[in-house]
């Protein structure tokens, strides 16, 4: 190929390391990584960015971003971020966190922080599962999914139902911005980096709390192929969890 | 051709959903496997612009691993 | 300069030497006996530009120590004991990722809800690392005032120094008198020496990365736990601390630490006066624990009398020290319950007369 007469149009971003993944064939991660590297390269802010990676799949994305992080005990990653944002009210502070991270044992530090209004962004990786310990059920299981701790499947009366915390926190007047988007389609992925990055720009603005949600695909623990895992998420998944902004106080225009 | 698609070979974990994205079918399992036991992906040259690559980048944007490298024709 | 004599609450003393020490974090949960510290961190350190949270909880708290920490700031919670239960999570993570924090605990009566008068009962969870894993964390043992404001001090440069969580173990009693304090030389946190790990954006180098985890197949957890072993040895080598009162020609040595060795000087003092030869050894660090300063006082014929204010945790540590060198004696009052002088006297003088009256004989 002559490639003088070529520009390279896609690439891996600044912001994420050269480093091969430990996720799964068609998991919702890699791709979740590369939209908030690319937003970080855009905003010119990999090095003033610290992040707090979840206890989960993604315990190890220090290896594959490209800025400071902290790892966090279990749940607790909001109030790590909180600590870290009163020591650099000036940097971009980002938790990167799974359902049970967040929504389960994390579930009063994710309010609190939305509540106090922190400065800070958390990416919200729902797979409606519990993916690093295998399979088990999730706060976000779906009714009828079968988890290794729901046989038969996700049963309202012995489980308990699947929690939207997304819509939960919007009640909390320090949350600014709650968008949830899908990473398996094209439109989808197009989307939610434009959430990410505007939630960033509400940090930087200094206005409060936010958290973009995104459906990811979990093929393994799903037991279903990647294609067919991104076709549940679109067809069946958005069922319980319904895409679009949750919450927007922070009177930015969307540009279409 | 407007567009060439350049992918990792190493890289690619056989998810095959660039496959199920390219609008023009350009991409196919190779069947030689990767080292890590992978079916990975092959890109289709075709040199005719109406049946070729345009570099819409939407295999790049759906692949999870960023295995793929899209150029576009100045 | 040292500041001039203030007469101050034991609660706001480690609140004002924090500061002064250059703590410009703190991050806690309100609990009894010890609201009166975050009470006054609330408004002292909107004083010097720093940051109070009153956290969601305990845990929360300890993350928010955690993350500030990380970012290179000094920084501290307190609680009471059912609080510190709840921190021990992120304190196992502190010291697994060398992270430097400072944790008061204010010890009440336990276990469980147990009640709000001092106790000392929370001696293991303290110096065993009630957390989780093969770690350590440096116990500083206050018994009064003046000594609250100067191991907080300690505690700060200790845990910067060290990289690691140290814990400052007061008790109720010590939270709420009042005492005479002189404070050592104020620290501008600006004049530390700069730390380079910390978390303070890329720029202009490659990014850091902090944690614990270690899950690779060639021994790296197991070469990262003797790393931190090298370090406790050293901190065993050189941080000891420990004080000795009227031991030189003492039969009896008492062993007490905090708020029950002020009652055990009184003690020691009753029966200087009555002409009976006792001294008291006082442990500073109850880790590292001075064993050999008080291996070095147990000898034949010099009696050993252990008083706690617990069932008898600290005894153990006695033990490893003196072993069979000496007879060993105990006696522990749980509960909140603050015994008098008095009470220790009785014990003292029953180790002397070996009759078995108060307390126990350890046997080993």
């Amino acid at each position: 190929m002559n490639q003088a007469a070529y520009k390279k149009i896609f690439s891996r971003p600044e912001s994420l390391k050269d480093n091969p993944t430990h996720y799964c064939p068609g998991c919702g991660h890699s791709i979740a990584h590369r939209l908030v590297a690319e937003c970080l390269d855009e905003l010119g802010m990999r090095c003033r960015t610290i992040g707090v990676p979840p206890v989960g799949c993604a315990v190890l994305a220090y290896n594959y971003f490209n800025f400071d992080m902290v790892e966090a005990p279990h749940g607790r990653a909001l109030a790590v971020a909180t600590g870290i944002k009163r020591v650099h009210p000036d940097k971009l502070v980002l938790t990167y966190q799974g359902d049970g991270d967040l929504a389960a044992i994390g579930t009063a530090e994710t309010i609190h922080a939305a509540n106090r209004g922190e400065k800070i962004t958390t990416i919200f990786i729902n797979n409606a599962i519990y993916g690093m310990t295998g399979g088990q059920m999730a706060p976000t299981t779906t009714i009828g999914l079968e988890a290794t701790t729901t046989p038969g499947g996700r049963d309202p009366d012995r489980d308990g139902r699947p929690i939207d915390i997304s819509r939960m926190l919007a009640v909390a007047e320090g949350a600014v911005y709650i968008e949830r988007c899908a990473l398996t389609s094209v439109k989808g992925i197009r989307r939610a980096k434009k959430a990410i990055g505007k939630a960033f720009r509400a940090q930087l603005d200094r206005l409060g709390f936010s958290l973009i949600e995104l459906l990811s695909p979990c093929p393994t623990n799903w037991k279903l192929s990647p294609k067919a895992s991104w076709q549940w998420v679109n067809e069946e998944m958005v069922k319980t969890y319904p895409l679009g902004v949750i919450k927007d106080t922070t009177g930015y225009e969307d540009k279409k | 051709m407007v567009g060439e698609v350049v992918i990792e070979r190493e890289r690619c974990k056989g998810c095959h959903l660039c496959l199920a994205f390219c609008p023009r079918h350009l991409l196919e399992a190779d069947a030689r496997l990767n080292q890590k036991g992978y079916q990975p992906v092959l890109f289709l040259q075709i040199e005719d612009e109406d049946r070729g690559c345009t570099g819409c980048a939407m295999c790049a944007l759906v692949c999870p691993e960023v295995a793929i490298e899209v150029y576009r024709a100045q | 300069m040292p500041s001039e004599k203030m007469l101050m609450r034991g609660s706001h003393v480690v609140g004002e030497a924090a500061v002064r020490a250059g703590c410009r974090y703190y991050f806690g949960y309100p609990i009894t006996p010890q609201n009166e510290l975050p009470e006054y961190m609330s408004s002292r350190l909107l004083d010097v530009g720093g940051s109070f949270i009153q956290a969601e909880s305990e845990v929360a708290a300890i993350n928010m120590v955690l993350g500030a920490s990380a970012a290179g700031g000094r920084a501290m919670t307190s609680s009471s004991s059912p609080g510190v239960s709840l921190k021990q999570e992120g304190i196992s993570y502190m010291a697994g990722m060398e992270l430097p924090a400072v944790v008061a605990n204010m010890m009440r009566g336990g276990p469980g809800l147990g009640n709000i008068a001092p106790s000392a009962a929370d001696y293991f969870q303290a110096t065993r690392g009630g957390g989780h894993g093969d770690y350590r964390t440096p116990v500083l043992a206050p018994a009064g005032c003046q000594e609250l404001a100067e191991l907080t001090f300690l505690a700060f440069d200790l845990a910067d120094k060290y990289r690691n969580p140290v814990i400052l173990l007061g008790d109720g009693l010590m939270g709420q008198v009042m005492e005479p304090v002189v404070f050592p030389d104020p620290v501008d946190p600006k004049s530390l020496p700069k730390k380079d790990w910390i978390l303070d954006g890329c720029e202009g180098r490659p990014p850091r990365a902090i944690y614990s985890m270690f899950l690779g197949q060639q021994g790296e957890l197991y070469q990262h736990n003797l790393h931190l072993q090298e370090k406790y040895d050293k901190i065993t080598a050189q941080e000891q601390r420990w004080d000795t009162y009227q031991v030189d020609d003492a039969e009896l040595i008492v062993v007490a630490y905090g708020t029950a060795s002020r009652i055990a000087e009184t003690a020691v003092d009753d029966l200087r006066a009555e002409g009976l030869a006792v001294g008291l050894f006082r442990p500073v660090t109850l880790w590292p624990y001075p064993k050999q300063a008080l291996r070095d006082l147990a000898k034949e014929g010099r009696k050993v009398a252990v008083f706690e204010l617990s069932l008898g945790q600290m005894i153990e540590d006695v033990v490893l020290s003196v072993g069979r060198r000496t007879e060993i004696y105990f006696h522990g009052v749980p509960g909140g319950l603050i015994p008098t002088p008095a009470e220790v006297t009785e014990f003292l003088r029953s180790v002397l007369k070996s009759d078995g009256k108060v307390g126990q004989r350890v046997e080993l």
